[in-house]
């Protein structure tokens, strides 16, 4: 179990002042100057070293993304954005960070962006986050005002940070949607090659962090690469925030180590599953977009990148989604599917086309109207959007149902059996 | 080209330039990507998935083959060259699954749609689609737009390629079109219900593969197979596009662009489309004979007789020639060589009355003197722009696409303007509206100084002033001190709006020795001095002054210039008769016949070869392959057909003379693009196109 002084966020639950002198009581902004005059090489191999991994979801190793930006500032400025637009369901990090321990983040951005020569960073925040935005803000000016960050600050580093406002797309939470955003287009991802550090915001190097990702960066390099690596299993080391949602007893959000084991993560936490663990029918462990899991599978699953990855789900942004025995498996993924649907941005065919088509078969599925057949049809027509679109959003509308079929297609098919039973060998719907 | 690269597509290796997309290369070594977003001219949207491809080695995905780049190709282990493959079942089930996803909600109403037949979902869905349809759910239906009276909407059909969005904005220069809302509802909108406003729009139905955007004047009209077509030259302007003429029996349904990199690239204005309804209203299709202050509908042989009893009881010294803006190289060449057996001087082809083609001093200018110099596509090479009282965008939209295409991938590209402060689509500096601006350029004359290949385009609203000749002097003086004509490079630019202009001046159909201009024909007939007038198609000048002479009129219209007529001689149209056309580069193009003209109207050269006959003063050519070799003894340039023009100088001192110079603002002589001729007066669609555009302040006052 992850011991207190071990905590990063160590105001998670706002039980303190998120101000800027509480702030500097728990460690922000403690020895930035020094880290600062270790230079930028000396802050990415640390983070390197630290085994960080990009904590959005897709799992990137941090440093070596950092590494990627060019060297040198050439003819164009250095970018460093912020991915705040966190709309993952199930997900809710990122807004107590921003709610609670602003500052651990604010100088996370000054640290990343000195690390990558940025002299300007934008924090992208979601539409929905008024509240959290106008906390920001506010740490924001402390920090102005204080001068930690801005054009003359204390730390010899030049840097402004702006904090930009989405409208509440979901896409926009992809990082060149979320580029295209900023600058003020439609919240459409770009087409990879070139990647942001070649050209992304306004055409220069840009790269796009989470807020997680950057937050923790300060304590890593304060308490060394080694602390950090401490903890978790090999190649997804270092310690997390969790969030956990659904049938448990006590939803909550936690920092914990990673590679945790899914059980003890609930049941130290969250107070076991309602009804307790045998009444747990699935979990989807990384927010809505990955695969769920059964139940004798998350019997000893360790929540990390690599253990979710051997069952085919993913740790995603840690968004644990409980569901017990209660739940109507095919009308939850329906749910999700709707979302897809609904986020789908209609730039390329396969999910502008597919998602909307996955969603109207599962809600009939849900009812029990379809054919045996159309479930290897929908299995099918997920694999034709996964892998096929310009953004992740194609195989993060795929997966849940692929999962679905996994390890629930008895359920579906007691659905239509069901369905069918006693009712007369006419085409129901014909005659509606 | 820099280097290239070596790659493998489906196991045959292949040198590429690295720059080329994976697309490209494949279609290099022979192989063919089903596409529909991607279009060799636009940006790449990557977005229909339809040309998905495998590379070996990459993660286990198909890549989007339009959007990658051959350079950013990871090699293979131990530096093997990259594999691309094109008929792996990988690709062959990405390519199904794009199709299904397209077609599923595309409406089957194939039957009764435009594109069918053309359509590029049909034909691929045949090739790379699967067998049958797993979907059951209901098709998304979504609402017509409304984009002008050119484009027919049945948006229920699009793809969301974003092809149109990108041709606006990219080629045409226009925001009105745009993707609107998300997901499945995405549409294709113009967002508030209003007219495309550019002379390009009708491309947007070219680019559209499916059927969403078909022509409107067009719809339900015909199947393309059924179409005869012809490759011909249009001559609603002087660019001289390639166009294709699509006819059924006498009756030309409908005019699409053919490509030609250094005129048309692949696109056509908007005039030169939807012109042809014009071709079916208000025709001469019989002789006429003006009987007691009527026009009286005549044979052939009253109609000859009445102008040639006329021709031959006046004096040779009072009878002239016009020549309009439609008719081809041949015509003039009849027309000049009949008044050179009449024997009068008194000829002109500028019945605006332009001042070019004859030096200061009376002599013939030389050709490069009235020559788009740098060429169309030799614009892509400037860098400095001045526009000196033209508006290009409605007098030659191509020429003006040029330049913004110019203007758009270059940076550091000039523009600047003096004269009207129109909307061209691209920024410019506005040096002033009239000619004081000349003395006063600021600094761009820095900018022209600067530049490397300064460009001066001098539009029809300088020469057609009294005071062009000082003008030009002004002009050629700039052009001077500029360095715009230099070795290799001449930037000095006419921008004719005649599509006869360039071949009658390079015939030299001029007022001869002691000959009289189209301006003091004009007087003359009002005076007395000149009796008869033939007027081969002028329908842009002042025909109310023609009362008082006999005028024989050779045309295809009943427009300004049959009205004044004494005799009508009924002519073929452009799409209606084979004929050189001279372009403002001066590139020389065959326009070909599609169908035979209506009625008794006959082709150009032949009325005239008959009419010499009657007149008893025999033009020496009995079929168009005489007349042809008559024309090239005459104009020897004219015999290279689309040869490319190469930049002759242009010797400046002789352009204009000294004189003074009216501080009046430059107009340009389109006061409406969609009414610049009798084929376009004639058309409905034209008309209605007037009324929503052109008639609107909106576009002068933007």
């Amino acid at each position: 179990m992850l011991q207190d002084k071990d905590r990063i966020f160590t105001n998670l639950y706002g039980l303190q002042d998120y101000r800027l002198e509480a702030a500097k009581k728990r460690g922000a902004w403690n020895g930035t100057r020094e880290m600062i005059e270790m230079g930028p090489e000396w802050i990415i191999q640390q983070v390197k070293d630290s085994g960080l991994r990009g904590r959005g979801g897709a799992g990137f190793p941090t440093g070596l993304k950092w590494s990627f930006m060019p060297k040198e500032v050439r003819d164009r400025p250095h970018y460093l954005v912020v991915n705040a637009d966190e709309s993952e369901p199930g997900t809710c990090k990122d807004r107590e960070i921003m709610r609670h321990d602003p500052h651990l983040f604010i100088e996370g951005c000054l640290i990343a962006s000195f690390a990558m020569k940025a002299h300007a960073c934008y924090i992208y925040i979601r539409g929905e986050y008024i509240f959290e935005r106008e906390q920001l803000q506010r740490a924001i000016d402390e920090a102005y005002e204080a001068k930690l960050i801005g054009k003359d600050n204390i730390h010899g580093w030049p840097f402004d940070l702006y904090l930009a406002h989405g409208a509440g797309a979901y896409i926009c939470g992809e990082e060149t949607a979320l580029l295209e955003s900023l600058e003020g287009k439609k919240g459409q991802p770009r087409l990879k090659p070139p990647f942001p550090a070649g050209a992304g915001l306004y055409g220069c190097p840009t790269t796009v962090n989470n807020v997680e990702s950057i937050a923790v960066a300060p304590t890593i390099l304060r308490r060394g690469a080694g602390w950090f690596k401490s903890f978790g299993r090999d190649n997804n080391a270092g310690t997390k925030l969790f969030c956990i949602s659904g049938h448990v007893n006590k939803p909550c959000n936690v920092e914990e180590e990673m590679s945790i084991p899914l059980k003890t993560l609930l049941e130290r936490h969250c107070g076991g599953v309602r009804g307790g663990w045998d009444n747990l029918k699935a979990v989807i462990p990384g927010g809505s977009s990955v695969r769920c899991l059964p139940k004798d599978i998350c019997d000893d699953v360790l929540m990390d990148f690599d253990a979710l990855r051997e069952h085919k789900s993913g740790l995603g942004t840690a968004a644990v989604i409980v569901m017990d025995k209660s739940t109507d498996m095919v009308r939850a993924i329906a749910r999700i599917a709707y979302f897809y649907k609904h986020e789908s941005c209609g730039q390329c065919t396969p999910c502008r086309e597919g998602t909307g088509w996955m969603w109207r078969v599962l809600t009939r599925m849900a009812e029990g109207d379809a054919e045996m057949w159309e479930i290897d049809k929908l299995l099918d027509v997920a694999g034709q959007i996964e892998g096929h679109t310009i953004c992740a959003l194609g195989d993060a509308a795929a997966w849940p149902i692929q999962g679905l079929i996994q390890h629930f297609r008895h359920e579906i098919e007691e659905k239509i059996t069901n369905y069918r039973t006693g009712k007369p060998h006419v085409q129901v719907a014909a005659a509606e | 080209m820099s280097d290239t690269r070596t790659i493998k597509v489906n196991g045959k290796e292949i040198d590429v330039d690295p720059a080329l997309t994976l697309l490209q290369a494949c279609e290099v070594a022979g192989e063919e990507i089903p596409r529909f977003c991607y279009h060799e001219r636009l940006s790449v949207a990557g977005n229909c998935r339809m040309c998905l491809i495998e590379v070996a080695g990459g993660p286990p995905k198909p890549v989007a083959s339009c959007a990658q780049n051959v350079k950013d190709l990871r090699p293979g282990p131990d530096g093997a060259p990259p594999e691309l493959f094109t008929n792996t079942p990988m690709v062959k089930k990405a390519r199904e699954g794009v199709m299904e996803f397209l077609l599923i909600n595309h409406p089957l109403d194939c039957p009764i749609c435009d594109q069918g037949g053309e359509c590029d979902l049909q034909d691929q869905a045949v090739a790379y689609g699967r067998d049958d349809s797993r979907f059951a759910e209901n098709k998304r239906a979504v609402e017509e737009k409304y984009m002008g009276p050119l484009i027919k909407t049945i948006m229920t059909r699009c793809i969301q390629c974003t092809r149109c969005v990108r041709f606006a904005t990219e080629i045409a220069g226009v925001d009105d079109l745009g993707l609107v809302n998300r997901g499945e509802n995405a549409e294709i909108t113009t967002y508030l219900e209003k007219a495309v406003e550019s002379e390009l729009t009708g491309n947007l139905i070219d680019v559209c593969p499916v059927g969403a955007l078909t022509s409107k004047p067009y719809a339900f009209t015909a199947r393309p197979w059924e179409l005869r077509k012809t490759e011909t030259i249009d001559v609603m302007d002087a660019v001289g596009s390639n166009i294709r003429v699509d006819s059924r029996g006498r009756e030309v349904m409908r005019i699409l662009p053919r490509l030609h990199a250094d005129v048309n690239e692949e696109w056509i204005a908007d005039k030169s489309r939807f012109i042809w309804d014009g071709l079916k209203n208000q025709r001469l299709d019989r002789p006429y004979v003006r009987v007691d202050g009527k026009l009286k509908p005549a044979s052939w042989e009253e109609a000859f007789k009445a102008a040639a009893d006329k021709i031959n009881a006046t004096d040779p010294s009072k009878v002239a020639a016009l020549a309009g803006d439609l008719v081809s190289v041949e015509a003039i060449k009849g027309l000049k060589d009949l008044m050179g057996l009449i024997g009068t001087p008194h000829t002109d082809c500028r019945q605006d009355g332009a001042h070019i083609g004859v030096n200061a001093d009376g002599s013939r200018a030389e050709r490069s003197s009235y020559l788009f110099n740098s060429t169309i596509a030799g614009l892509e090479e400037a860098d400095a722009i001045l526009i000196v009282g033209a508006n290009p965008r409605w007098e030659a939209p191509l020429v003006n696409a040029r330049i913004r295409k110019k203007w758009l991938n270059d940076l550091s590209v000039d523009v600047a303007v003096i004269g009207e402060a129109l909307d061209l689509t691209y920024d410019y500096t506005h040096l002033g509206a009239g000619p004081d601006s000349l003395d006063n350029l600021g600094d761009f004359a820095d900018t022209l100084k600067n530049a490397e290949r300064p460009a001066i385009i001098v539009g029809m609203g300088v020469l057609t002033r009294a005071d062009a000749p000082a003008l030009l002097a002004k002009l050629a003086k700039l052009a001077g001190d500029t360095g715009v004509v230099t070795d290799g490079w001449n930037g000095y630019n006419v921008l004719h709006t005649a599509a006869s202009r360039v071949g009658a001046l390079d015939l030299g159909f001029l007022p001869g020795e002691g000959g009289k201009s189209t301006a003091e024909i004009l007087a003359g007939a009002e005076s007395g001095e000149i009796e008869v007038v033939y007027n081969l198609g002028a329908d842009e000048l002042d025909a109310a002054k023609l009362k008082n002479a006999f005028v024989i009129y050779q045309g295809h219209h009943g427009d300004a210039g049959a009205h004044a007529a004494d005799v009508i001689f009924p002519a073929a149209a452009y799409t209606e008769q084979n004929g050189m056309y001279v372009n403002l580069e001066g590139r020389v193009q065959m326009a070909n016949r599609a169908y035979f003209p209506f009625g008794d109207a006959r082709e150009d050269w032949a009325i005239l070869r008959a009419f010499s006959e009657r007149l008893g003063k025999v033009l020496p050519y009995d079929d168009l392959f005489a007349l042809r070799q008559a024309v090239i003894a005459d104009a020897p340039v004219l015999a290279g057909i689309d040869a490319a023009v190469e930049p002759t100088s242009v010797d400046l001192s002789k352009l204009g003379s000294d004189g003074s110079v009216d501080s009046a603002p430059f107009l340009s002589p389109v006061a409406d693009y969609f009414q610049t001729n009798p084929i376009a007066r004639a058309s409905k669609t034209m008309a209605e196109c007037s009324a929503t555009v052109v008639k609107k302040p909106l576009l002068a006052a933007e």
